[in-house]
């Protein structure tokens, strides 16, 4: 298999890696480099400028906001958008009544119908659900305040989007919805793994449904949460609370910044203020939250590998 | 007993309708009631939680439907007549029409590019051993983890200067750069638990190292092209970070973009039903391929987090 091999190799290769190469590494570099210095994006001339751009962004508020509410997206969003997808996955898998004469544990009826429907949220743009949901979310024509009045809760009437403290909660829970489908069916693949005279030996012995699930599921499924929860919290910092942030809150970033978060600062800061330098001082704070966040959750969730 | 503790902590949820308990059938033994006790309330959480998914989706159907004022006055009464109007309001006056003939030539482009590059880059990689292969490979992959928002703004001046800004084969470019990580990722994987003794049988028959790829690596390797391919395809379309930044003339907005603006200057202009018809538009080619697929669109999916 020699001959012509590294010329093969490096036809192959070198159209791919140039790509990759010139639009994403080579940004990536630059990047950084920018954060050094006072360039606007404006002009091609900018000077270096040492640690000034991250002094400024430690004196920034906003920046401290969109810190702060990025790591409640990183934090909130995985532990609630898994904890309901497990919680289903479960019920769809092993909640399910005992028939006569059939095993001992198994999913409910419809347990297929289940999955098709959650799922279908993750095969639209989130840029589109952001939207509707924008819409659902008008204090006074939209369908949610709607439906209150509808059950009589006339005096329960949210402003929503426009209320500074509730804001981004309702942006976080438009993630919810459109996330938790994946993870239940993600999951729902794990257990079907799971062999079944586990569980069987579990319950003759006396154990009830969640002592089964905290003992044999949560135990044997941990690699796919924990890889779950890495990919929900890259997700939770970036392109996905970007579209629902810009398009949703009113702004954009929410009454007084209350919704901001550190991917839109730096979409502001580069292609709104004319700031690119400072825009990739925010974007390097961004990727060293990114990175920290994934080592934490690899390193919080060690535990034994399982075998079954 | 108490046996309908939740097994995990379940945020504000609208407990289940427990009016009708499906009794237990026969004698009570206690595990069997155990099981149609949980039965009962697990379909009664996971009715409530399908119901939350389909209203939303029902709703703007329903509303497309509908004239702008009873949107505004009845949000969700039944539409007094269907306003077919609004879907061809929206599609002729609302430039629908260009936004998903701009996606399509995007994402067509961008898709068949992304497997083409993407499985030579992964064969490579996969079958070849080279001085530097683990570099690229890690270099590769390592391109999933990063907040593409860091590269952004530098990304923007080089698409500037090489003149891609606006276009749509430099949008497809850029696509196709942002895929390859998981792309390649996947498909290495992929191509090395494909059995090396065919490629080396029709090497020593003499074909050349292109053409054992493309003619019969590449065939074998169809079951991981589809399912890669369905992730990048709705990755692609439904890409909104990029475009955002990339494509900022009006004539070549894509789909996500396109609804977006449209949302914003709707609210000088007031037509709400036909941004609703638009919005329901770009729904339903992904709901229906879906519904269709949804097998091979699950795998597609889920298959990079299971490996």
């Amino acid at each position: 298999m020699q001959h012509g091999k590294y010329r093969f190799i490096v036809g192959f290769l070198a159209l791919p890696l140039g790509l990759y190469a010139l639009f994403v590494v080579w940004p990536f570099i630059q990047s950084i480099y920018y954060s050094f210095t006072d360039w606007t994006g404006l002009s091609p001339e900018f000077k270096m400028v040492g640690l000034d751009n991250y002094r400024r962004m430690l004196d920034d508020e906003i920046f401290w906001k969109s810190l702060q509410h990025s790591l409640i997206f990183a934090v909130v969003l995985p532990l609630v958008t898994i904890s309901l997808a497990l919680f289903f996955a479960f019920m769809i898998n092993v909640g399910g009544r005992r028939r006569r004469g059939g095993p001992v544990i198994s999913g409910v009826r419809g347990s297929s119908f289940y999955k098709i429907v959650y799922f279908f949220p993750q095969v639209l743009s989130i840029a589109i659900v952001a939207l509707l949901f924008a819409f659902a979310y008008n204090p006074d024509s939209g369908a949610i305040n709607s439906i209150l009045r509808g059950v009589g809760l006339d005096s329960v009437q949210p402003l929503w989007l426009g209320d500074p403290d509730l804001a981004l909660w309702a942006v976080m829970a438009v993630l919810v919805w459109s996330t938790v489908g994946f993870f239940v069916v993600l999951f729902s693949a794990g257990m079907a793994s799971i062999p079944a005279d586990l569980y069987e030996a579990a319950l003759l012995d006396g154990a009830n449904r969640s002592t089964t699930f905290f003992r044999i599921t949560l135990p044997l499924l941990w690699d796919t949460v924990q890889s779950g929860w890495v990919y929900m919290g890259i997700l939770a910092l970036g392109a996905e609370s970007f579209a629902v942030v810009q398009i949703m809150t009113t702004g954009p970033g929410g009454p007084d910044y209350s919704t901001t978060v550190m991917v839109l600062y730096v979409y502001q800061k580069a292609f709104r203020d004319g700031q690119a330098a400072y825009a990739t001082t925010i974007g390097v704070a961004l990727l060293v939250v990114t990175l920290a966040f994934a080592a934490l959750v690899m390193r919080l969730g060690r535990r034994e590998r399982l075998e079954f | 007993m108490k046996t309908t503790e939740t097994p995990a902590p379940v945020p504000a949820q609208p407990g289940p309708p427990v009016a009708k308990t499906d009794a237990p059938h026969g004698p009570s033994r206690k595990e069997k009631q155990e099981g149609a006790v949980l039965n009962v309330f697990s379909h009664g959480i996971l009715v409530v939680w399908a119901i939350l998914v389909v209203l939303p989706l029902l709703w703007a159907v329903m509303t497309s439907f509908k004239d702008d004022s009873s949107i505004f006055s009845s949000p969700w009464s039944l539409p007094d007549k269907l306003h077919f109007d609004n879907w061809s309001r929206a599609w002729t006056q609302a430039n629908m029409s260009d936004y998903f003939l701009n996606t399509i030539l995007v994402v067509g482009g961008s898709l068949i590019g992304t497997l083409v590059l993407g499985s030579m880059a992964a064969y490579v990689l996969a079958r070849f051993d080279f001085p530097g292969n683990r570099f690229i490979y890690y270099l590769f992959i390592g391109g999933m983890s990063f907040p593409i928002m860091l590269a952004l703004v530098p990304l923007f001046y080089v698409v500037n200067n090489m003149g891609l800004l606006n276009t749509i084969h430099g949008l497809i470019l850029v696509y196709i750069a942002y895929s390859l990580p998981f792309t390649v990722f996947f498909l290495t994987a992929f191509f090395r638990t494909l059995p090396s003794s065919v490629a080396e049988a029709a090497f020593v028959d003499g074909a050349s190292h292109s053409r054992t790829f493309f003619q019969i690596m590449l065939p074998m390797a169809k079951p991981g092209l589809i399912s890669v391919g369905i992730f990048n395809f709705l990755g692609q379309w439904n890409q909104y970070m990029l475009p955002t930044v990339l494509n900022t003339d009006p004539d070549k907005r894509v789909l996500t973009q396109g609804l977006v603006q449209l949302a914003v200057s709707q609210g000088y202009k007031g037509d709400w039903s036909g941004l609703f018809a638009g919005l329901v538009m770009a729904m339903l080619p992904v709901l229906a391929a879906y519904i269709v697929f949804q097998r091979q669109v699950v795998q597609g999916l889920t298959a990079g987090a299971l490996k």
